[in-house]
């Protein structure tokens, strides 16, 4: 702040200066400057301020939201509207870890039991899609191959692949997870070789005259160029195997959240169905955040 | 002087969408040990094709070129290269991107103590010790291709090769390189064989100024060699009228005997 102290020197000034100088308002000088005119306390106002004008959009948006929910639950009388849905998460989420046999388990058994499967789907995914992208990218040839196949076999809905699962592997449990592999391997496939040849031709260039080993090739500069590439296949293939998810489990059974939105259908429980979508919805957008941080971390430009 | 770089009759044919393109033919250049060459002509008439012969980044449709009596097949770390845009690999800080070169060239024979002084007396030879642990992204574009002058020279190479190295550089961040490279060159003894577009630059800096004819099926119109002595100055060439002549010379070339094609092609 300035604050102004008066004395008979700047008095002076302040009296012979001629009448359209900018005459300092005498400011008292015993008063203490109060907090939100201090410099600290008009960075926490200007702060609050941002924090209050970023969130009003979305908390809008989610009252619209729950009011217009609210307005179809209160005339429809089949759907249960949200304070009614609220009550029942508060007692659903209240013992989410019990165990009464194989139909009857708490939600978070339900959400670890899919994460679980989406984890080993997608990871086997990873595990073959990133180095066959990275292949596909690098051998022309390889590419011109693969691409028909590819491009037949990535528009097939996720669901037709589960008569072949079970056909092949015998069991629920394998085909949903079989299910997962092959509708979330096509992203990270086609991410990683579409990183691969957009490798601007410098960096080829300079491996070529260090005459660098393949390996060199491949960690110091193959691998940080393509890295944000295979980041953005990795986290649209997450989206798709949490998507497929729910409706593998519908079809397969056993205990994952998929099958617990069936069985409350045949219970005819709309409140649990609804907390489901929620609940899908949020662990979805948890996943792909959480991804996103990673993604920032490894981005060199 | 001894030939060190010999170019006999090379010839470059790129096979494109609309068919065969010369883009050089009958080129015959040899080049000592320890010079300095420029090649200069209008933009299209090859000159960083030739560039890229010598550094084996392109293969020769005709002819033979020869680095101390070998044929040059392939790139190799002897004939390091300086690319226009400087390359440094965007996630390696200068010093990694300098250690990468030095490993490669000398990782067999020497410790890691060794390669690691390696690389930074090179990044002190370009004045950029204190940036050694800065990425490309973090620093100037004058240093970024001060960086990739050190990556070169780290190599030790038998010839060092530039296309058009301070070609993105504004004026000032130029002469001040150009300084510092006829400095590093005459402490290396280093052979440079450098592409540019810059008369006063090509002047400044060669033993000989290679001009070059227009595109397609460029060739080499004519050598013209700079007796300026040397360490040179760059003010006080600006008063010798032996520098405007040799100057003048290489514009005469390139304006009344190669005038700019028309762009109607």
């Amino acid at each position: 702040m300035n604050t102004v102290t008066l004395n008979d020197r700047s008095l002076s000034v302040v009296m012979d200066a001629p009448e359209t100088e900018v005459i300092p308002t005498p400011a008292a000088p015993t008063r203490r400057t109060p907090y939100f005119e201090t410099e600290s306390g008009k960075r926490f106002l200007e702060g609050t301020l941002n924090l209050f004008r970023n969130a009003i959009p979305p908390v809008l948006g989610i009252a619209l939201f729950v009011a217009l929910w609210a307005l179809i639950a209160n005339t429809g009388g089949k759907i249960p509207g949200p304070a009614e849905t609220w009550g029942a998460a508060i007692a659903l989420f209240s013992d989410p870890f019990y165990d009464n046999g194989p139909n009857d388990q708490g939600i978070g058994w339900n959400i670890l039991n899919s994460l679980t499967r989406v984890g080993i789907g997608f990871g086997l995914a990873a595990a073959a899609g990133i180095p066959l992208g990275f292949m596909i990218g690098r051998f022309a040839f390889l590419n011109q191959m693969l691409s028909p196949i590819i491009g037949i076999l990535r528009p097939v809905s996720p669901l037709a692949w589960l008569p072949i699962g079970l056909l092949v592997l015998q069991k629920a449990e394998p085909a949903s997870i079989w299910v997962i592999f092959i509708s979330s391997i096509w992203p990270m496939v086609l991410n990683t070789a579409a990183g691969v040849q957009r490798i601007p031709q410098d960096y080829m260039n300079v491996a070529r005259v260090l005459n660098l080993s393949e390996l060199k090739v491949f960690t110091r500069i193959l691998f940080p160029a393509v890295l944000p590439y295979v980041l953005t296949g990795v986290r649209l293939s997450i989206g798709v195997a949490w998507l497929v998810i729910v409706a593998a489990e519908m079809l397969t059974g056993g205990v994952g959240i998929g099958f617990w939105v069936w069985d409350e259908w045949n219970n005819l429980n709309v409140a649990h169905i609804i907390i489901a979508i929620f609940v899908v919805g949020i662990v979805g957008l948890l996943l792909e955040q959480g991804l996103m941080l990673v993604a920032k971390r490894f981005s060199y430009e | 002087m001894q030939n060190y770089v010999q170019i006999e009759n090379a010839g470059m044919v790129f096979s494109t969408r609309k068919g065969r393109f010369t883009a050089l033919t009958g080129i015959n250049l040899n080049v000592g040990q320890g010079e300095f060459i420029t090649l200069i002509g209008h933009s299209g008439c090859g000159k960083s094709t030739l560039l890229n012969l010598v550094a084996g980044l392109l293969d020769a449709s005709d002819g033979v070129l020869l680095l101390a009596n070998k044929e040059i097949k392939g790139p190799g770390p002897e004939r390091a290269v300086v690319f226009q845009n400087h390359s440094l690999l965007p996630w390696l800080t200068a010093f990694e991107n300098v250690h990468l070169a030095v490993e490669k060239v000398f990782g067999g024979r020497e410790t890691r103590a060794q390669l690691k002084a390696r690389t930074r007396a090179a990044l002190d030879l370009v004045g950029l010790g204190h940036a050694a642990a800065k990425l490309p992204g973090e620093i100037s574009g004058g240093m970024k291709q001060r960086v990739g002058i050190a990556r070169a020279l780290a190599m030790e190479p038998k010839v060092l090769l530039m296309d058009e190295p301070f070609g993105a550089l504004d004026a000032l961040t130029r002469a001040h390189l150009q300084d510092e490279l006829m400095k590093i060159v005459a402490a290396t003894e280093s052979t440079v064989i450098m592409v540019t577009h810059d008369v006063d630059e090509a002047v400044l800096l060669s033993d000989r100024i290679v001009m070059m004819t227009n595109g397609p099926a460029a060739t080499i119109g004519e050598i013209l060699g700079v007796d300026l002595p040397r360490p040179r100055e760059r003010l006080q060439l600006a008063h010798d009228p032996h520098y405007s002549a040799l100057r003048s010379q290489v514009l005469e070339f390139l304006y009344r005997r190669q005038m700019r094609p028309q762009e109607a092609a």
